[in-house]
Order: structure tokens, then C-alpha cells, then sequence
């Protein structure tokens, strides 16, 4: 079953072309890499998808509903949810206030005040998603405080915590340990069970090494689509990559 | 978590007790002083939620404040309500002044929230010149008010120690009121949108209502400051819609400590004293204030609430 599908998807930014008339599939339970140069549009690309930019042209389709012009937070109720290129958590609270927000949106699932929560469920998925990155003891510090690596975990733990139908990750393993490679990869794989998984990444050992399919973006649009062992042969992917 | 709740109660319930033993103590000068600095902290309270916790700083409280002072006034003078029942206009008509002054100031965010807001106060403050058949202008109106009558007794508006006591009720409520409010998930979004409004809206939440909402309540509660210091001193006036009592709150507030429950009680009991005390050696006390407020920007930031609960090494509230 297709989850999400673009049609003739652009971006604008005067007579700059960003995304190109990107048509685009997404089958449930995939686990999706964009890869391409800097520069190719994946950001811009992906953050159409969950609404912080509006498309100057094309719509978008999630579970057969057109989602081109509902509001980011709408996109989020539905299942939609995204986590920043550049490191997008609360720094001057702690791990826990920073979980909480997530969870309780999830909890809350009907928009409203929201003016009490049972503490016991809202401490229950706290500590599983923080459990889930590895992040569980530092919960009582500042987010800011953290390393780089482990801010990027929280926002992983933070997007965990909204349980999504569709995980959208840019470059999540940018700043992370080396020893912290493994441990996220094998996150990614446990949450796909119950996530479609949309990754934007650069280092395609991770790539090739989750991804089930790969979509190769280059000057605003699709180069190619496949598997990874059809990606790695493919000529115009070779080009793209070793070319220049 | 669930202790750190019980310990905020308290200690915020032990801070009300103190304030009621306080009146046995005190000299009557200092009863009257405050009464005042009892209902003005409402007001900053009131102003904490939206400039504190949300991070939207409003130059146009004044007009909120009015607003409760006048629907009470007003409603004493032309229609013969007794107090409570004014009270409760005044605090319905800010709240339905929030409400429009919402839609109309959420468009915009940042030093343009500022000065939009500062401008529909004005307006507001001539509004109350310009319709001066009804508010009677600048002159205002002085109010002869019925007692307030209750389970068989009655309590006369104009004894210090009934002031004192309905002060304190009121300022009780506002502070439990707002505690448990930050307290609350609500209150966890609002910070949220101070801290990081961007990640808040991808977080699934329309960032717009909570605002909207904060401003709300808000400005309601600054209603409630209004009508309260119109039926204890009885009388309104135009002067009630001036500049001035949309910067005394940001002043109580910074001083207080922005997004500290307490901020604005100590805020405004020290910044009431100041003016007090220094405009007793000079008329130009306001050189005074001006100094202490240099004094407070360049070397507590935080404020005083700030600088304590660093101090003491607590989590936010």
C-alpha cells in the first residue's frame, strides 16, 4: 500500500529551483534513503512533506488523503513526523521536558488545553523513549548541556515518543560517535516495525545498510530509484557522485 | 515529579498563610500598602503568563486592566450591581476584550507585537476620553458601593482589614491559579513556545492557539487586578487605561523574575516600596527607579526570582 506520494512536487525560491516536479511513492513499512550532492533539494524535498514549507507547485498524498495545504502540526496529528537536519530541541530544559512535550502530544491526541495528563502514563513513555536511545540516566539534566551526538539521540527519542506512521530523519547520523553508529542503525530497524522510515543521509555505509530502497536526488530532481545494489551500479549515480 | 509538585504547593500555600498572619503585624499604614501591592501583583501575574512563560512581551496590559476596572465601575455606577456581581463583569469584559485584542495582535510577534499592542491600548485610553458620557473621562468616577453581604453577614468595601482580606483571596486564586496552570501540560506548551517555536509546531502543536490562549488568560486576570482596585478604592478613571499600567507590570515582572511563580508578588512589593519610600525624599523619585532598574538589566537578568532559584539550584517551576 502506498502511505505518501508526491505529484509534480516544486519549490521555488525566485528563479531558483530548489525541487523540480518531483513525483515520488513511498510503500508502507519501507525503510527509504534520499541521497544526493549538497545542494540536490532533499531538505526542501522532505520538509514539504511534513508541511514547514509550502510547495510552489504539485501536492502532496498521505494514506490516499491530499495533505499539500494542511498546517505542519495537522501533518504531526496524522502521523507525520519530522526531525531537523540542524539539531531542533528545547536546550534550557531537561531531557524529561523535552520528551514530555512529544509524549504528551501523542496522548492528547484531540487538540485542546490539555490541562491534565494521568503522571504515571507521561512517565511511563518518558522513560521508554529515552530508554530506547540510550539516553534514560541523563534525564534530570539540561538538553544543553548534552554532546552533539546526544542532542541528536534526544530529538531521535523525541520523534520516537510521537510513535509516527511516517519517521522523517534528516541526516541523522551527522555528529554522531563512530560507536554511536550501530546502536542508532539498529534503532532505526526495531522502529521500522511499526514505522515507515524516510532518511535523508550522507554516509552510505548506513545507507546501504538500511535502506530497502534508495532515491538519488541531483539539481532538484529524481536520478534514479532502486534498491541499493541497483543504486550502487548505476551509471548516472556513479557520475553524480564521482563526477564532480 | 510528584514530590516537587507537593513541595511547590506548599510552599506557595505557605507564602499565602504568611501574607494572611502578615495583616496582625503589620502597622496600618503598611496594611493599605499591601492591599495594593496584593492586587497589583495580580496584574503582574497575570502579565508573567504571557510575557514569562510564552515569551510575547505586551506593552498594552493597560488596556486589559481597564477594562475589568471599568466593566465593574461602570456597571456599579449605571446599572446598581452590588461588588461580586461587578467583579464578575469586570472580569468578563476583559475577557472579551482579550479575546478581540487576541485575533487582532497574534498576527504579529516580536517588536511589532510590541508596538501593536502599545497602540490598541492607546486607543483603548482615548476611547475612554472620547465616550466621556459614559466614563465620565478623566474626572472618573467615584463609586458608593453596597457591602458585600454573606452567609448572614455583612463586610463594608470601605474597612482596610475587608480590603486587605479580598485582596488576598484574590491575589490566592491568581497565584494557585497560575501555578497550576505552569504546572499543567498547557503551561508545558506555553514554555515550549518561548523556548522553540518552530520545533513546538513539528511537534504537532498549533502554536497559534496556545498564544492566543495565553494572551487570553492573561489579560483576563489582568481584568481581574482592574476591577478589584476599582471596588476596593472605588473609583475609575481614564488614568486607569494610561501607559502606566502597561509598563508597571513589565517592571514588576522583570524585576520578579520572568517565568518564576513568585516573579511578580516580590517584584511588586519591591518596586511599590521604592516609589514609596523614594518619593518621600524627592518628587523626581522616579531617577530612583530608573537607577534600580539600570541596576537589575545589567546585573540580574534573571531578576530577583531568577537569581533565588538559581541560587538554590531548583528546576523551573
Amino acid at each position: 500500500m502506498t502511505l505518501l506520494e508526491t505529484r509534480g512536487l516544486s519549490r521555488r525560491y525566485g528563479g531558483v529551483t530548489a525541487v523540480n516536479d518531483v513525483s515520488f511513492r513511498l510503500e508502507q513499512g519501507e525503510i527509504r534513503s534520499i541521497i544526493g550532492p549538497n545542494g540536490a533539494g532533499k531538505t526542501t524535498f522532505v520538509s514539504m512533506i511534513c508541511g514547514r514549507i509550502p510547495p510552489s507547485g504539485g501536492a502532496v498524498f498521505f494514506e490516499d488523503h491530499d495533505i499539500t495545504n494542511m498546517s505542519p502540526w495537522k501533518r504531526v496529528m496524522r502521523g507525520i513526523v519530522y526531525t531537523f537536519q540542524i539539531t531542533s530541541i528545547y536546550p534550557k530544559l531537561t531531557l524529561r521536558e523535552n520528551v514530555a512535550l512529544a509524549v504528551q502530544r501523542r496522548l492528547t491526541a484531540k487538540p485542546g488545553l490539555h490541562l491534565s495528563l494521568s503522571p504515571d502514563a507521561l512517565d511511563a513513555a518518558i522513560d521508554e523513549a529515552l530508554s530506547a536511545v540510550g539516553l534514560n540516566n541523563e534525564a534530570d539534566r539540561l538538553a544543553g548541556v548534552l554532546p552533539y551526538g546526544h542532542q541528536r539521540l534526544l530529538e531521535l527519542a523525541m520523534g520516537l515518543a510521537l510513535k509516527p506512521s511516517l519517521l522523517v530523519l534528516d541526516e541523522p547520523t551527522q555528529g554522531l560517535a563512530p560507536g554511536d553508529i550501530q546502536p542508532f542503525c539498529d534503532l532505526i530497524r526495531r522502529t521500522a516495525k511499526t514505522s515507515t522510515i524516510l532518511f535523508i543521509e550522507h554516509n552510505l555505509k548506513v545507507v546501504l545498510d538500511l535502506a530497502d530502497r534508495i532515491t538519488v536526488m541531483d539539481r532538484g530532481a529524481i536520478l534514479a530509484e532502486g534498491t541499493p545494489a541497483e543504486i550502487e551500479r548505476h551509471p548516472a549515480v556513479q557520475q553524480a557522485y564521482l563526477g564532480d | 515529579m510528584r514530590q516537587a509538585a507537593f513541595r511547590s504547593y506548599a510552599f506557595h500555600i505557605a507564602v499565602i498563610a504568611a501574607l494572611f498572619l502578615l495583616q496582625y503585624v503589620l502597622p496600618a499604614y503598611h496594611i493599605g500598602t499591601f492591599t495594593r501591592i496584593m492586587v497589583y501583583a495580580v496584574l503582574a501575574i497575570g502579565y508573567n503568563i504571557l510575557f514569562g512563560y510564552t515569551g510575547l512581551m505586551s506593552l498594552g496590559h493597560a488596556m486589559f486592566f481597564a477594562a475589568g476596572a471599568y466593566g465593574a465601575g461602570l456597571s456599579v455606577y449605571w446599572l446598581g450591581f452590588g461588588p461580586i456581581a461587578a467583579l464578575l463583569a469586570g472580569v468578563a469584559s476583559a475577557f472579551v476584550v482579550s479575546l478581540l485584542a487576541g485575533i487582532v495582535v497574534l498576527r504579529v510577534s516580536g517588536v511589532a507585537f510590541l508596538i501593536v499592542t502599545l497602540m490598541l491600548a492607546q486607543a483603548a485610553f482615548l476611547a475612554t476620553l472620547y465616550f466621556n458620557t459614559i466614563t465620565l473621562g478623566d474626572q472618573g468616577i467615584v463609586l458608593s458601593l453596597r457591602p458585600i453581604e454573606m452567609a448572614g453577614l455583612s463586610f463594608a468595601l470601605s474597612d482596610p482589614s475587608v480590603k486587605y482580606n479580598v485582596a488576598l483571596a484574590a491575589f490566592a486564586f491568581a497565584l494557585l491559579f497560575s501555578l497550576w496552570l505552569l504546572r499543567s501540560p498547557f503551561g508545558r506548551i506555553l514554555i515550549a513556545v518561548r523556548e522553540n517555536e518552530a520545533r513546538t509546531k513539528l511537534l504537532g502543536y498549533n502554536t497559534f492557539l496556545y498564544r492566543f490562549w495565553a494572551l487570553v488568560i492573561s489579560g483576563t486576570l489582568s481584568g481581574l487586578s482592574g476591577a478589584l482596585y476599582c471596588l476596593l478604592f472605588a473609583y475609575v478613571g481614564a488614568s486607569f487605561a494610561s501607559l502606566q499600567y502597561s509598563t508597571l507590570p513589565l517592571l514588576y515582572t522583570l524585576l520578579g523574575g520572568t517565568g518564576v511563580t513568585l516573579g511578580p508578588l516580590a517584584g511588586t512589593a519591591i518596586m511599590y516600596y521604592l516609589i514609596d519610600i523614594s518619593s518621600s525624599f524627592t518628587s523626581s523619585y522616579m531617577i530612583i527607579v530608573g537607577a534600580a532598574l539600570l541596576v537589575i538589566t545589567l546585573w540580574f537578568p534573571e531578576g530577583i526570582g531568577g537569581w533565588v532559584r538559581r541560587f538554590l539550584r531548583r528546576k523551573p517551576a
